[in-house]
């Protein structure tokens, strides 16, 4: 199953300065795991301790926010592009 | 308020805009907007909404212009350099349009002195650099009632929302919590490109002038991200969460905090 990762600036050097990866799994969670296998430390930038998506960190499938639907429990389907955003305060 | 000749000469190409109009100067131009951060957002944003003829546009920002800002802060010069930036932008702008009245305030925004700031605008641009003023200022807009252009930029990321309290989704609701102190670097340590500052400001002030005509939709409940080395703007969903700290069904902020200690910087 190909799903299409977008990485963001602060992740990319985990991911060889790519911004986009592909990456398989029929749930955000299982996702996550697949991306620490190419793309190892990866899932402790994006999870904490407990494995819980980080506060300040939010993924998107698509244009959803899965913090509203079923956190890492979301379904993914081929074809899916997932975002991951960070929070980000520079201005100035 | 009658326009002048002078006036509708400066703001033609706007006027003739099918839903701007003579009446829609007259809004620009008794509008007031607080920019917060004189930097590489609140440059571009404040520079478009002056030459709009935006009739108030105050400026906070405590920091003196460096050699090192003018790369991405284009409000400021080489002769400006070590001179107050809310001093420099003042200038400026009143060099591009003497309609514009620039209030400048040299200080820092605190939980104490926001609120007594904010109340006397019609909308809020934070153009700031650090978590805790990005909280403080969301924060102080809900509890105030403000709306709130909101704009972040990182290396070759930018990201744009805007903020209508009681309505839309909020900052917190985006996300409920900053990083760590030290996770994320500043600008300062981790660099920006100029025109990424340009673009993301630029888009705040459109955002501004369209909720001052009140024309065409807001980026309310979507944040808007671009990317430079793709060039590419997308957009997703930022649903208002009912469980928002502060604009949720059952706040538990209702009043300013401590924003350095939120964001665990003491």
């Amino acid at each position: 199953m190909a799903i299409t990762v977008r990485i963001p600036t602060p992740l990319q050097k985990l991911t060889q300065n790519q911004a986009e990866v592909k990456a398989s799994g029929t749930t955000i969670k299982e996702l996550i795991e697949d991306l620490e296998k190419n793309f190892p430390g990866i899932k402790g930038r994006v999870c904490d301790e407990t494995g819980k998506i980080r506060r300040f960190i939010n993924i998107y499938v698509n244009e959803e926010d899965v913090r509203f639907l079923q956190r890492d429990e979301t379904p993914l389907e081929d074809g899916d592009e997932v975002s991951i955003i960070p929070a980000i305060a520079g201005g100035r | 308020m009658k326009l002048r000749e002078d006036q509708i000469e400066r703001y033609s190409r706007q006027i003739i805009l099918p839903n701007v109009g003579g009446k829609g100067q007259e809004k620009l131009l008794n509008a007031k907007v607080l920019i917060i951060g004189a930097g590489g957002l609140g440059s571009p944003c404040a520079l478009y909404l002056a030459s709009a003829g935006i009739g108030k546009i105050d400026i906070v920002d405590s920091d003196k212009v460096e050699l090192n800002n003018l790369q991405r802060q284009i409000l400021h010069s080489t002769k400006d350099v070590g001179r107050a930036k809310v001093e420099s932008a003042k200038d400026r702008l009143n060099e591009i349009n003497q309609d514009v009245e620039v209030i400048p305030y040299n200080i820092r925004l605190t939980s104490k002195n926001i609120l007594d700031m904010v109340k006397k605008y019609d909308i809020v641009v934070d153009g700031s650099d650090n978590f805790p003023t990005r909280y403080l200022v969301n924060d102080a807009c809900i509890l105030s009632g403000k709306p709130l252009s909101h704009g972040g930029i990182f290396r070759f990321d930018g990201q744009v929302i805007t903020i209508l309290p009681g309505k839309s989704a909020c900052y917190r609701c985006l996300f409920s919590e900053p990083p760590p102190p030290g996770l994320v670097p500043s600008c300062q340590e981790a660099g920006i490109l100029g025109a990424v500052a340009g673009i993301i400001g630029t888009i705040q002030a459109n955002e501004v002038i369209k909720y001052v005509l009140g024309i065409g939709d807001l980026l309310v409940d979507k944040l808007l991200i671009f990317n430079a080395l793709d060039s590419s703007f997308r957009q997703v969903k930022v649903p208002k969460d009912v469980k928002c700290q502060v604009c949720g069904q059952t706040p538990t902020i209702t009043k300013l905090i401590d924003y350095e200690e939120f964001c665990n910087l003491r």
